[in-house]
């Protein structure tokens, strides 16, 4: 064993892009490598549950978590994890907000089981087949973890110490965590590490007085590059999101996905995105704001693409708010 | 809340300062009898009404909320109402996504000098309520990780 | 948090509170909420035992913040403020739970529901106190001009107030004379002296004064900075006649050979000139040249007024000047426009030859007017025989304007007086409702009803000229159910005066705007306070007197007119103004400069500094509405006094009994 710091990386419900964002740091992955003793990866590297199982409490120096929990195997190795490390990072805008395994709390368990393994067009299942938590072979029985009704973060789960924004977090704001966990300047634990302004402070395009007759899609316009996108009608969720990125979205034409998050003491982004949205909308009467809405689609998928988890509401009302019956514990099986 | 199976509807109320506020204490003097389900938080302007305001108060539990303002024209800062309207449109439209019944949230006017509206905006909505039934939003998201109780219970052992 | 100590006290308010509200329970259970370190019940807190109780425990027991739950606050919030003044704390630690109106009397018949709520309310109280801040309130100095915005009978009062006080005003009039309406009476009510008699020196006194400058023929195009330092632009129309150069002699307009006709102060009953003055007392004294119908305007050729002028004080050339005015504060006195009673078609107006307006009665029996004072019909000779007089027309009509326009009434008793005075003629008044409700007013309708005019109760449905019978031919017939002997009646008369109402100037809605002050349901100016504080506006160092709050006769105008320059004047003697600190403000060191917040303000207290990228408020044009502070999407506008942090905390605490969410992290149930 070395005397250099332990670090994990682990990821839950997430695409792998987290992971990517890590080997993204180029000629600076070495920088990690050397800096630290990889005790946990399984992207990247061969380890066993029963490895980490086997440590010590705490004997995890920093543990990289991307992805959202949203089944029984992500919340046991959120707990283990959290249970072996000293510092856990939610790396990323999965563990942080929920992200875009999130956007699956705008339904539920039963509907989206019904539509992936039986109604989507796509899907070609003349067995039905639907997966069980059980399945009892010649061999032996195979089991599924359990999948949850409601997407949660990290922190849903567990006491997170950092928050790492981002889909993925940008090189430079890894760069900027690692170096501080490296030289042990870290801040106040619970601290999103990043920027305390919004995605407009580093957006170079110019910014108008906010006011749009109505919203325009991507595919509707072809934006002038120099002018803010919101003033051209286009949705940019960079007004309510935690800067950082360099305003990577705009400055190719495309309104920011807000996957930063909210900024420093928002509760909920896409409340300040109601109220920052509903600010520019150039209309006095009722029918004329909801003849401008009915030009933005499915504003609650724009305003909680990256953060409906960690949202206020942090999902969509099960059985549409009416008596609800109770959420059985035992899910995949028909 | 529900007490010997009657539901009683808890509203968190916003009212700006000028109009409906002043409404509600019209209804006051007046005695105007209205149910006891709405309480009510002063803002200066519906303008001042911060979406996360509502979204809030659902989450803390009310199973409603009323949001009321100086009619169109009459606001005391000249338009904030209009700033709460087209706000409240956007708003409406995301909790309609989260499924949320239109009822529980609602936008209404008051002047000063209607005290009787008031009461009777207060009225309608709790019977809207009632008629729904218990909002109780955290239910909506159940504890479903079966490793919490036994992390908590390690967490105790820790301390001991 | 830990140092924080809340002071609670729950007023009985004798039975009004403790008859419904568990009063003893409420105070007992507050000592349960955060850092609550007293909580007391008494019979009366505003009393001075009350207020002594809270000075006391302010002083004994360290309170930090205290919490009143008693009436509104918008009845006793001054009162405990100052109470905690006194004692030496901030009056913004203090905050109000208003548990008599929004509670006990609304619930008379929930006791338990009426306690549960004022409990609510008093957490409610308790969470949002924690998060108030010590607050001052903002001290900004007072220019002493003042600028007045329309020069009929309000306005003058106004400056010749301010003016006689030894304060410089600037007295802004659209029209090349001030005088407005009063200047085109004949006669007042109920008094019946002449108009001109009575208004004239007041025009003379504020034509003359040393303290005032008149700016006839000139309008505000644009207000900037707030009370105390208002810059303000107005555009000087070209009169084309050189002030200095001109007596005023008569000459020009003499010689003038294009006729015009008059539909401002004529109310389209008389001609006047291209180059004309509108009536002899008109102040200033100088013409202007209408240039839309001036022959030299319109062909290039004629100049005869330029030939004939003694000093040639003419001038082709001139052109709209703009002057920057400094003022501390501002009087709006815009008065209003007459109901134009064409919008009213059954009653014939501009169809019918003999139906006039109020405004053109006025006219015609002014003895300066186009028949000299004589009442004759359209055809400029015949004497009317009998008169009707319609009441509310534009007035209390659902399809028109539902409002009383309060002068109606009475000048139709003055006209009552005057056709038979004149005339000998039966008049015929059509009222809804007689409304004589001043000193003096109800004796002037007993002296009209002695004279023997006839009164119709009924809302005319038509005035027609299609005669029924002989002698309706060659009549009018005013067609009215008359309510009080429950008949459809047909009255033929020669003669019908429409008592047009009242309406707010055409650009009421612009001219609002531009200085900040609102327009209400009716589009009169919004008062500060409909009984309170009847001249002053939302927008500090903004005033309305007269007409343009409302419709209103002569004494109201004067008295508005004068209470506006009361108010104004006590500001300018204090020299500096406080204003209340519930106010937005930027952090300039987060603001991402979006911009969201830019066209927020009604005030344009909002500016976007280029260099720096960000936006910035200015306080002292704040007037703490809050609609910036919840546009802003990054969450960086603090509204003083209504902070995220406080309505957030306020609302945790209003739903301390029913939350259930998991304050953080996972809540523990079993599976």
């Amino acid at each position: 064993m070395s005397d250099k710091p332990k670090l994990a990386q682990y990821w839950a419900s997430s695409c792998g892009g987290c992971e990517i964002a890590v080997l993204g740091l180029h000629e600076k992955i070495l920088d990690v490598a050397g800096a630290f003793e990889i005790v946990f990866w399984p992207c990247v590297m061969d380890f066993k549950y029963a490895d980490v199982e086997a440590m010590a409490d705490g004997a995890i120096d920093v543990c990289l978590f991307n992805g959202a929990i949203r089944n029984d195997e992500n919340a046991h190795l959120a707990h283990l994890l959290r249970r072996k490390s000293k510092v856990l990072v939610a790396f990323g805008a999965c563990a942080y907000g929920g992200s875009m395994p999130g956007l699956a709390n705008f339904t539920d368990r039963e509907a989206m089981f019904d539509w992936i393994y039986f109604h989507s067009p796509s899907t070609e299942n003349p067995g039905n087949v639907r997966p069980e938590m059980r399945t009892t072979m010649p061999e032996g029985d195979l089991r599924l973890p359990r999948f949850w009704n409601t997407v949660k973060t990290l922190e849903q789960i567990v006491p997170v110490d950092y928050f790492l924004p981002g889909c993925p977090p940008e090189a430079g704001s890894i760069e900027i965590a690692i170096n501080a966990i490296v030289s042990g300047q870290l801040p106040p634990p619970g601290s999103v590490i990043g920027s305390d302004t919004t995605v407009c402070d580093e957006c170079p395009r110019e910014k108008l007085n906010k006011k749009v007759k109505r919203f325009y899609r991507p595919h509707e316009i072809i934006p002038d590059p120099n002018i803010c996108l919101l003033d051209q009608g286009l949705f940019c969720a960079g007004i309510a999101t935690r800067a950082g990125c360099n305003a990577r979205c705009p400055q190719v034409d495309l309104g920011c996905r807000g996957c930063y998050g909210p900024n420093e003491g928002v509760y909920d982004q896409g409340a300040k995105l109601i109220a920052g949205i509903g600010s520019m909308i150039d209309a006095d009467t009722v029918e004329e704001v909801e003849a401008i809405l009915d030009t933005l689609p499915d504003p609650a998928g724009y305003f909680y693409r990256f953060h409906l988890p960690q949202s206020l509401l942090r999902r969509k009302a099960l059985g549409n708010g009416k008596k609800q019956p109770k959420t059985e514990p035992v899910a995949a099986t028909r | 809340m529900s007490q010997n199976g009657t539901f009683k509807p808890v509203l968190v109320g916003f009212l700006c300062n000028w109009c409906s506020y002043r409404a509600a204490d019209l209804a006051g003097t007046s005695r105007m009898g209205y149910p006891a389900t709405l309480r009510d938080i002063r803002i200066m302007c519906t303008g001042r009404l911060d979406p996360t305001f509502v979204l809030r108060a659902l989450q803390q539990g009310a199973d409603g909320v009323l949001v009321m303002g100086c009619h169109p024209g009459q606001c005391h800062y000249q338009e904030g109402n209009y700033k709460a309207i087209r706000r409240f449109a956007l708003l409406k439209r995301v909790l309609r996504q989260m499924g949320l019944e239109d009822a529980r949230v609602q936008l209404h006017w008051a002047s000063a000098a209607q005290g009787v509206l008031f009461a009777q905006t207060v009225a309608q909505m709790t019977e809207q309520i009632k008629a729904l039934g218990p909002l109780d939003w955290p239910r909506h998201w159940p504890d479903e990780d079966p490793f919490a109780r036994i992390a908590l219970a390690m967490q105790e052992d820790a301390h001991e | 948090m830990s140092d924080k100590r809340v002071g609670v006290y729950v007023c009985h308010c004798g039975h009004n509170i403790a008859g419904t509200v568990d009063v003893e329970h409420v105070a007992e259970w507050a000592w349960g909420l955060p850092n609550v370190a007293v909580s007391r019940d008494c019979q009366f807190m505003c009393a001075s035992l009350g207020q002594d109780m809270i000075e006391e425990d302010i002083r004994e027991h360290g309170l930090t913040h205290i919490v009143v739950a008693s009436c509104s606050p918008h009845m006793h919030e001054k009162t405990f403020r100052g109470a905690c003044e006194r004692a030496g704390l901030n009056p913004y630690l203090f905050e109000m739970a208003n548990i008599r109106e929004h509670a006990s009397w609304v619930h008379p018949h929930d006791k338990d529901g009426a306690t549960d709520k004022a409990k609510a309310l008093v957490s409610a109280a308790v969470h949002r106190v924690l998060q108030q801040q010590p607050l001052e309130p903002l001290q900004v100095d007072i220019r002493p001009e003042t600028l007045v915005v329309g020069g009929g009978i309000a306005g003058i009062q106004a400056a010749l107030e301010i003016a006689d006080a030894g304060f410089p005003v600037y007295l802004v009039e659209r029209e090349p004379s001030i005088g407005g309406h009063m200047a085109q009476f004949d006669k007042t009510f109920p008094t019946l002296d002449c108009a001109a008699c009575i208004l004239t020196p007041k025009m003379f006194d504020a034509g003359a004064h040393p303290n005032i400058t008149l700016l006839t023929y000139s309008e505000v195009e644009q207000v900037d900075g707030y009370v105390g330092n208002f810059t303000v632009r107005v555009r000087r129309k070209a009169r084309h006649v050189d002030e200095s150069l001109c007596t005023g002699c008569g000459t020009c307009w003499e010689k003038c050979p294009k006729k015009v006709i008059d539909t401002v102060f004529e109310a389209g009953m008389g001609y006047r000139t291209a180059i004309y003055r509108p009536f002899p007392q008109a102040v200033p004294k100088y013409p202007v040249i209408d240039t839309e119908n001036c022959t030299y305007y319109q062909t290039g050729k004629c100049k005869i007024c330029e030939k004939f002028c003694p000093t040639e004080a003419i001038r082709f050339d001139m052109e709209d000047e703009y002057v920057d005015l400094e003022v501390g504060n501002i009087v709006l006195a815009t008065g209003y426009d007459i109901f134009d009673a064409r919008r009213i078609p059954q009653y014939g107006y501009g169809r019918l030859a003999n139906v006039f307006t109020s405004l053109e009665f006025e006219r015609l029996t002014n003895a300066a007017g186009p028949t000299e004072g004589k009442v004759v019909l359209r055809d400029g000779v015949t004497e009317p025989r009998s008169v009707a007089i319609i009441h509310c027309v534009g007035s209390r009509d659902k399809n028109t304007n539902e409002y009383c326009s309060a002068i109606c009434c009475m000048s139709s008793l003055k006209f009552d007086h005057l056709v038979m005075e004149k005339t000998g003629a039966q008049v015929y008044n059509f009222y809804i409702d007689m409304r004589p409700i001043h000193k003096g007013y109800e004796e002037f309708y007993h002296r009209i009803l002695d004279e023997g005019t006839q009164f119709i109760r009924g809302r005319v449905a038509e005035i027609t000229d299609a005669a029924h019978s002989p002698e309706e031919e060659g009549k009018l017939i005013v067609i009215a159910e008359d309510t009080l002997i429950g008949r459809q009646r047909r009255v033929p008369v020669d003669m019908v005066i429409l008592a047009a109402g009242l309406e707010p100037r055409a650009d009421a809605q612009g001219v609002a705007h531009m200085f900040g002050v609102g327009c209400g349901d009716s589009g009169f100016f919004t008062e500060r306070h409909p009984k309170l504080d009847p001249v002053a506006t939302m927008t500090e160092g903004v005033y309305i007197a007269g007409a343009c709050q409302g419709p209103k006769d002569i004494p109201d105008s004067v008295a508005q007119g004068a209470a506006a320059a009361a108010r104004i004047l006590g500001v300018i003697f204090r020299k500096q103004v406080a204003l209340e600190p519930i106010r937005a403000s930027i952090d300039e060191s987060r603001c991402s400069g979006c911009r969201i917040c830019n066209t927020m303000c009604p005030y344009n207290a909002i500016s976007f500094i280029e260099e720096l990228s960000v936006s910035r408020v200015n306080p002292a044009l704040c007037k703490g509405c809050g609609t910036c502070v919840a546009a802003c999407p990054s969450q960086i506008i603090t509204g003083a006094h209504f902070t995220f942090e406080q309505i957030m905390a306020e609302i945790d605490g209003i739903l301390v009994d029913v939350h259930t969410a998991p304050p953080e992290h996972t809540a523990v149930e079993a599976v």
